[in-house]
């Protein structure tokens, strides 16, 4: 079939082997095109169209109503909106900083060191991302706890600080440290094979002309791989933006009104686990469409502007 | 791979035990997190790092004795819950990694209509961040009538994960010499049969990583089924942990450290095996 294109053939022939290929095509393609479409594309258009009716518990999935741009306004005369955005900003720019500068600076540490103790290092920062959520958060949440339970209150017993049950006192900082914890591996695993990527050359012969380890950080591998950087901050930006699993299972929004609920969170409260009983659909459907768009208008400058399929197309396991 | 960054020898570096020091402080949480989940469960209370009281297996009691152990009464039996655990994983890595070895190869070999479309569609929706979808997806899955059944969860994960398995894929295909595939082909083996018998065999490692981390990911997977499967008898060992972690302050450490350390245990061990597989199929195909 592949050799049918290189020959030419008759006009009809032509066709019929048109028609073979994309039909070959569609067989491999198929269960993927089909669970796309479901999954994929069809939640994205639902997500908008929702997002102007009223469906909720109440209505059922058959007594809905188009309601126009109401959720919107509802949304922005909500008196919490503006809260909720700033939560969002604080939360997003605070993980992300702690991420990339970690993720970057583990990168750096651990290619300097020995290879096996490098590679040991990040096999440990990579465990947050391989182990379940609902455990990591349990880490967190012990190591939070109240008194005399929680290794926290322990560290900071040298220091003279009180005792405290931190969930309750200082929510932010548990939130920002278990995303901040689990996060900081993406940027270490993108920026480990950049570095590993730059050619040798370099850096022998920065450090033949008697440049030192900071030095060649700065000079060489710094502007070598600031793209890669650029890249994890937008990539990582987008997911925070999008992100609430961790925020779910430690302080859930709280503690009182929305102390650390995010954009996210409140979309996934209103619609999937309110206490009111009535699940608002269609009202986090709005909240969720400004993600989507978001989430949308990143990726799009993600394929565009980062190469993404470039930057992500070497090859993962050697195929012997 | 060469390390990049080799300890400069000489003078003017840093004093070499520095970089260490750093790593070790930066990694210490990490490693007082793991370390307190692995020996926790084996003391009936731990304060700080401190065991009060003697080593012992009580805490384990739910594998023999679930209905002492109060937390546990009102909810799922433990085993059920882990053969459905362990069935969403496989079932959502394998048939992954099948539809996803299928579509990488049509996207590696094949020219058809709209491939660069469908291309830039896959890594497009590689970045998105898919959690955004699930107030849709409720409404997809009550549509289809596969809200609280295992195979709507299975469906939507699946779906998931296949723009990365895709991707990743097709870099696997991408690799393997046309010469192969070519001889087979004019030997009038049709596209299938040599996609099966002559492709698949060639690209067996990325097949195994990739079902690896696929079976992790579900294993993992918490937010689906916590959502998709309110009801009980379907549920996974993650809304179990959740369970009894939500369910308040006084929380019965042992216990919940007993159950996560049980719940984490697979994923551990698999982790220790196959550690550079997993290493380069996150670093090269960016998920997160």
């Amino acid at each position: 079939m592949a050799r049918t294109e290189a020959i030419a053939l008759p006009r009809e022939r032509q066709g019929a082997a048109w028609w073979r290929t994309n039909a070959t095509a569609l067989l491999f393609m198929g269960p993927a095109m089909v669970l796309v479409l479901v999954f994929f594309l069809a939640p994205v258009v639902i997500t908008f169209v929702m997002s102007f009716t009223d469906l909720a518990t109440s209505t059922g999935l058959s007594n809905w109503q188009w309601i126009g741009s109401a959720n919107y306004e509802r949304m922005f005369r909500s008196q919490f909106w503006f809260t909720i955005l700033g939560n969002t900003l604080v939360y997003v720019a605070i993980v992300l900083a702690f991420n990339v500068v970690v993720g970057l600076g583990v990168a750096l540490l651990s290619l300097h060191v020995e290879p096996k103790a490098g590679g040991v290092f990040r096999a440990l920062w990579l465990l947050p991302r391989i182990s379940p959520s609902v455990v990591y958060a349990l880490m967190w949440t012990w190591a939070a706890a109240s008194p005399p339970f929680g290794m926290l209150n322990y560290i900071v017993a040298p220091f003279g600080l009180e005792p405290r049950f931190w969930l309750q006192s200082d929510p932010w900082l548990i939130v920002i440290l278990i995303n901040g914890f689990v996060g900081a591996s993406f940027g270490m695993l993108i920026l480990t094979s950049a570095i590993k990527a730059i050619p040798e050359d370099l850096f022998r012969a920065a450090r033949v002309d008697g440049a030192n380890a900071l030095q060649i950080v700065r000079r060489i591998t710094l502007p070598l791989v600031k793209w890669p950087i650029l890249f994890v901050l937008v990539y990582q930006t987008m997911s925070l933006f999008a992100s609430y699993e961790y925020i779910l299972l430690t302080t859930n929004g709280g503690p009182g009104l929305y102390g650390t609920e995010t954009w996210s969170v409140w979309a996934f409260h209103t619609a999937l686990a309110n206490y009111y009983g009535n699940l608002d659909f269609a009202y986090g459907a709005a909240m969720s469409a400004i993600l989507v768009l978001l989430g949308l208008g990143i990726s799009i400058v993600l394929l565009r502007v980062f190469r993404f399929g470039q930057l992500v197309a070497e090859p993962r396991v050697e195929v012997d | 791979m060469a390390t990049v960054v080799e300890r400069p020898p000489g003078s003017g570096r840093w004093p070499s035990l520095v970089p260490y020091v750093v790593l070790a402080v930066g990694t210490l949480p990490i490693a007082v997190l793991y370390a307190w989940l692995l020996y926790s469960s084996f003391f009936l209370r731990v304060e700080g790092f401190t065991p009060i009281g003697p080593f012992t297996l009580e805490n384990w009691r739910f594998l023999w004795d679930p209905l002492s152990v109060p937390e546990l009464r009102n909810r799922p039996p433990i085993i059920p819950l882990t053969i459905n655990t362990f069935i969403f994983a496989t079932v959502t890595s394998l048939v992954g990694v099948l539809i996803s070895s299928m579509a990488g190869y049509a996207f590696s070999r094949l020219r058809f209509k709209g491939r660069r479309m469908m291309l830039g569609g896959v890594l497009l929706l590689h970045s998105f961040p898919s959690v955004t979808l699930l107030i849709a997806l409720f409404v997809v899955l009550r549509t289809l009538g596969l809200y609280d059944k295992l195979a709507g969860v299975i469906l939507v994960q699946t779906a998931f994960a296949l723009p990365f398995g895709i991707w990743i894929m097709k870099g696997f295909f991408d690799n393997v010499p046309w010469d192969l595939e070519m001889s087979a082909l004019v030997d009038g083996a049709g596209r299938l049969r040599t996609w099966w018998r002559i492709m698949l065999p060639l690209v067996k490692p990325g097949l195994l990583a990739l079902t690896v981390l696929l079976f992790v990911e579900g294993w993992n997977q918490f937010l689906l089924p916590f959502v998709f499967m309110p009801s009980g008898s379907q549920q996974t060992l993650s809304t179990l942990v959740r369970g009894i972690l939500g369910e308040g302050r006084f929380v019965d450490y042992g216990l919940l450290t007993a159950v996560g350390l049980y719940y984490i245990a697979p994923v551990l061990a698999l982790f220790v095996f196959a550690q550079d597989q997993l290493m380069r199929i996150y670093a090269g195909g960016v998920k997160g």
